[in-house]
């Protein structure tokens, strides 16, 4: 199989570099911080990287300059509050932020919500994807320093937000979910102009297609840089594209639904067997097109009716525990809600895509050079909110 | 209790029928094989399996999920403090108060789903992740309580290299020590930080402070001509 | 001929040499900014660009300039002063000395050299020690790694910039610039004239290799891994602000520009338009202008492929150097001095 030869040849890398640090010891190594301030890590993480030469022979993320204490601060809040923290986690993807914990809290209410909401709720988590994969798609050229695909990136992601500000008002932190269904129904003429930003996505995928994939040094950076194994990437716990570059044909969405209407749409499950910077990168930018067709299917079958259920003003949530956890666009994210029967949580666990994504680093990062440490992170693809959360 | 419904057999609870998964049930007969007594109890909700193990077997009861259940995927390791908040929601502003006051503060320990006997409890979920595509894949929530003294449990780090990092951060939150760990040292909060901010007794002190604002911090309404002094 | 008919003392010629030369690079880089690193790339990524300051955005070049100037002149606290001080300068006089040997005109150049090719690339990879000073004189580890990857690259890239060069002079029989010019334009192409031979028909893989070396010497994408801003955050200039900046900047198109000027003289018949005398005093007129067209087209291709490519590894680039580049251009010399025997 290829990918062991590759995780071979890496050990093996490794293995020389560790004993050229040990065995030469006129050659005395460099510490280099890569961050907290630093334009690869977009936030505040900072890697501290032992290196010979250019070669890093360890490599480990040091986190927490962003903590903020979510899990502590909804403890003191009441369940609908707790939906403004959890939309600053993944800010690019703040609406798919607030789904799993709304799931959790109707399940522990056994809330039945409306049709109609749910489809909604599924197509915005959708477009939240899209807002969030399209900045990835045009960034991780940035990183490999071709600087155009950005700004296609940006230029496309403003009609997402557009489309998502249209119903919610929000651009980041839309905070529109509520227990027991929406708190709006879609504005007029929304549905064709959602239409019409479809098709720009797709176009958008197309051009990077043509532009990064095709391009011959955009390989060379990226292919066999960073490879993870399956095996490795299920006992790190990677989710999302991460987990299914490497292979391992699991979706939330189609294997463990969860209130969203995923499972009543046609769509594909995309894998690359090679585990590599470029599988992760191919597999988003499917996942992007995908989504685009996914979210078209809704907007043919949406269903008529309210968006919200009969829920009380007061939201008291039974005593219970309920863990909910969805397809984000980072990968899987969960909340572990303890309710007490109180206002508010007992406890809320939040279990974020990009906190287990770059607690691989270290593994994946033995041997490899400066340039590969950027080309890995901006593959694994994490937003610093949510590993400090 | 109506026919369609079963009693659990160790919580001696009445469980709806439809709860209760085929394959949760083999799924703790096999942990108790493996773990013999140490299962402490179990519960199935929602397509959910809660394990309850004693601490002491938990490195083990992680071998058996992830090489006899075949749960590979780890998602989340983390611990509960069941102690009720001695600051309790007092913090909030009044409006946030239901009409009849500030809730009664309990001080009893309750425990959630299968139960438990101290303060802390650590708990994690896995999953495995090939199993049943598109019908929901098996997964576990394993529990474990810790003795309030020096809590302490074995690492999971050969069984899920991904659990490095939340042990760190559960000994960082909770003040739990994983035996075996090879780098217990704080990843979020500076070097120098004293406590452990999960637990329920550290007061959360941006609200002690400052209470939480609510109407209290609202600008007075204009007064209406005429009015005045009413 | 009126043009050549004033008589200047020596000193006359030198202060007008060096006013020109002065005021060249500053032009010129200001020119490639603004109309290729501002306006072109931001039509290509589909942006306006610079709109406010003058038409279309035309002196934001210079009020950039400006506020350069106006920054405060920082060291840090553990450089080597005089070294950092002195880096950009260096590198600036290297991209000067490019222009001493460039022809604009059968006598408009500076000095015209009987060794001008050899000179020009001679004094291109003076940029090297500038380069290393900055690296090594801001005390700063990422300025470190740049300058050390910038010395790797620029030497690596000067093999394949002169062998690339070396076909042209088999075949032009000289290594003065203005005579290749000259033999471009009286050349012929199995007996037809009419257009010269411009030596990218007969010298197409030289010139392809010259162009991705000189992209090297630029240290531009794809080869810029010694400022590469997502890696190592602007390399070699990272602790540069103000003035010094200024200078690296200035120096960087500068020296775009005057490759771009080399390889026109090269390649495409430097100040020749087909269809003229190319001994007639008039060229020291019009060519400046023709000579001004061809940089920018060759600028063009050059920026181009900025805008476009993705950065390669360190490793990679090397690889590309040594294993392609230079064993392409040595055949490359071989093929046209067998033909250049035989024809």
């Amino acid at each position: 199989m290829t990918v062991t030869e590759r995780e071979q040849r890496e050990f093996i890398a490794a293995a020389a570099a560790d004993a050229r640090v040990n065995v030469e010891l006129e050659t005395e190594g460099m510490t280099l911080n890569i961050g907290p301030q630093h334009p690869a890590t977009h936030g505040t993480l900072r890697i501290v990287a032992r290196l010979d030469g250019e070669q890093v022979v360890a490599a480990e993320p040091v986190m927490g300059y962003m903590h903020r204490g979510y899990e502590k601060l909804a403890e003191v809040r009441t369940f609908p509050q707790v939906t403004t923290l959890i939309n600053r986690i993944d800010w690019l993807g703040s609406f798919a932020n607030e789904v799993p914990f709304i799931l959790a809290a109707e399940q522990l209410m056994e809330v039945e919500v409306p049709p109609r909401a749910s489809w909604i709720r599924t197509i915005l988590f959708e477009l939240s994807r899209l807002a969030n994969i399209s900045l990835f798609l045009g960034d991780m050229g940035v990183q490999l320093g071709a600087i155009t695909p950005v700004f296609f990136a940006f230029r496309d992601r403003e009609f997402v937000l557009n489309q998502i500000e249209a119903v919610t008002g929000g651009r980041f932190h839309p905070n529109f979910d509520r227990i027991g269904g929406l708190k709006d129904d879609l504005p007029k003429g929304w549905i064709e102009d959602t239409r019409g930003v479809m098709v720009k996505m797709r176009n958008f995928c197309d051009e990077l297609e043509d532009l990064l994939l095709g391009n011959e040094i955009f390989e060379a950076r990226t292919r066999g840089v960073g490879v993870i194994p399956a095996d490795v990437a299920l006992s790190y716990g990677l989710s999302g594209a991460n987990l299914r570059a490497s292979g391992v044909d699991w979706d939330m969405r189609r294997d463990n639904p969860c209130g969203l209407v995923h499972d009543e749409l046609d769509w594909k499950v995309w894998t690359h067997p090679d585990g590599d910077s470029f599988a992760r990168y191919w597999v988003r930018l499917q996942e992007t097109r995908e989504a685009t067709y996914m979210i078209e299917q809704m907007l043919d079958g949406l269903p008529a009716g309210p968006v919200m259920a009969k829920v009380p003003v007061i939201i008291k949530v039974p005593a219970g525990e309920a863990y909910v956890a969805t397809e984000n666009p980072l990968g899987v994210m969960g909340y572990y809600v303890v309710s007490k029967g109180d206002l508010g949580p007992f406890r809320v666990k939040i279990r974020s895509a990009s906190f287990n994504n770059i607690s691989v680093t270290p593994w994946v990062m033995r041997g490899v050079y400066v340039p590969d440490v950027i080309t890995i992170l901006a593959s694994l693809y994490f937003i610093l909110g949510d590993i400090d959360r | 209790m109506s026919d369609t419904d079963v009693t659990d057999p160790d919580s001696g609870e009445a469980v709806p029928v439809e709860r209760l998964d085929p394959r949760h049930t083999a799924a703790v007969a096999t942990l108790s094989e493996r773990l013999a007594d140490a299962v402490l109890g179990h519960h199935s909700e929602r397509g959910e399996l809660w394990v309850r193990v004693h601490h002491e077997a938990w490195q083990q009861a992680g071998y058996a999920l992830r090489d006899d259940l075949g749960c590979r995927w780890f998602d989340f390791l983390s611990a509960i403090d069941w102690l009720p908040s001695p600051f309790g929601r007092d913090m909030d502003a009044e409006q946030d108060w239901p009409a009849t006051g500030p809730p009664a503060r309990d001080t009893a320990i309750e425990h959630g789903v299968t139960g438990g006997e101290t303060r802390l409890q650590i708990f994690a979920r896995v999953q495995a992740v090939e199993d049943n595509p598109g019908g929901g894949n098996l997964s576990v929530i394993l529990k474990a309580d810790l003795p309030n003294e020096n809590p302490a449990v074995e690492t999971w780090i050969p069984v899920y290299a991904g659990a490095n990092w939340h042990e760190r951060e559960a000994w960082e939150m909770f003040g739990i020590a994983f035996i075996g760990h090879p780098d217990l040292r704080h990843i979020y909060l500076p070097g120098e930080f004293e406590g452990h901010p999960l637990r329920k007794d550290f007061p959360l002190l941006a609200r002690r402070v400052k209470p939480w604002p609510g109407l209290v911090d609202v600008e007075d309404m204009p007064e209406v001509a005429g009015e005045a002094g009413s | 001929m009126w043009t050549l008919a004033i008589e200047l003392a020596y000193w006359q010629q030198t202060a007008i040499k060096l006013v020109v030369v002065a005021l060249v690079i500053p032009t010129g880089a200001i020119i490639l900014g603004y109309v290729f690193l501002m306006k072109m790339m931001s039509f290509m990524q589909s942006r306006l660009g610079p709109m406010e300051a003058g038409p279309y955005g035309t002196l934001q070049l210079l009020a950039d300039g400006v506020k350069f100037l106006q920054k405060e002149d920082v060291f840090p606290r553990r450089a080597d002063r005089y070294v950092f001080a002195l880096a950009p300068v260096v590198v600036l006089v290297s991209t000067f000395l490019l222009f001493v040997v460039l022809p604009v005109g059968p006598d408009a150049v500076v000095s015209g050299l009987d060794a001008g090719l050899f000179f020009a690339l001679a004094v291109a990879s003076l940029s090297v020690i500038g380069v290393l000073m900055a690296g090594w004189g801001s005390a700063n580890k990422y300025a470190l790694m740049g300058g050390m990857r910038a010395a790797g690259q620029l030497i690596a890239y000067e093999l394949p910039l002169v062998l690339a060069a070396i076909g042209v002079v088999i075949q032009a029989g000289t290594l003065d610039l203005n005579k290749i010019v000259l033999a471009q334009a009286t050349g012929e192409i199995f007996g037809w004239g009419a257009i010269g031979n411009p030596y990218i028909l007969t010298q197409f893989v030289g010139f392809a290799i010259f162009l991705v070396a000189v992209q090297a010497e630029l240290t531009q994408p794809p080869f810029d891994m010694p400022v590469a801003e997502s890696e190592i955050v602007g390399g070699y200039q990272v602790e540069y602000t103000g003035f010094r900046f200024l200078f690296f900047f200035m120096a960087e198109f500068g020296t775009a520009f005057a490759f771009a000027g080399i390889a026109s003289v090269l390649f495409l018949g430097g100040w020749y338009v087909p269809g003229l005398d190319p001994t007639s005093g008039w060229f020291n007129l019009i060519g400046p202008f023709v000579m001004f067209i061809k940089i920018m087209a060759v600028s063009a291709l050059i920026f181009w492929f900025r805008f476009t490519f993705p950065r390669l590894r360190e490793d990679q680039l090397q690889k590309l150097a040594w294993k392609v580049l230079i064993p392409l251009s040595l055949l490359n010399i071989v093929v046209t001095g067998v033909l250049k025997v035989l024809v």
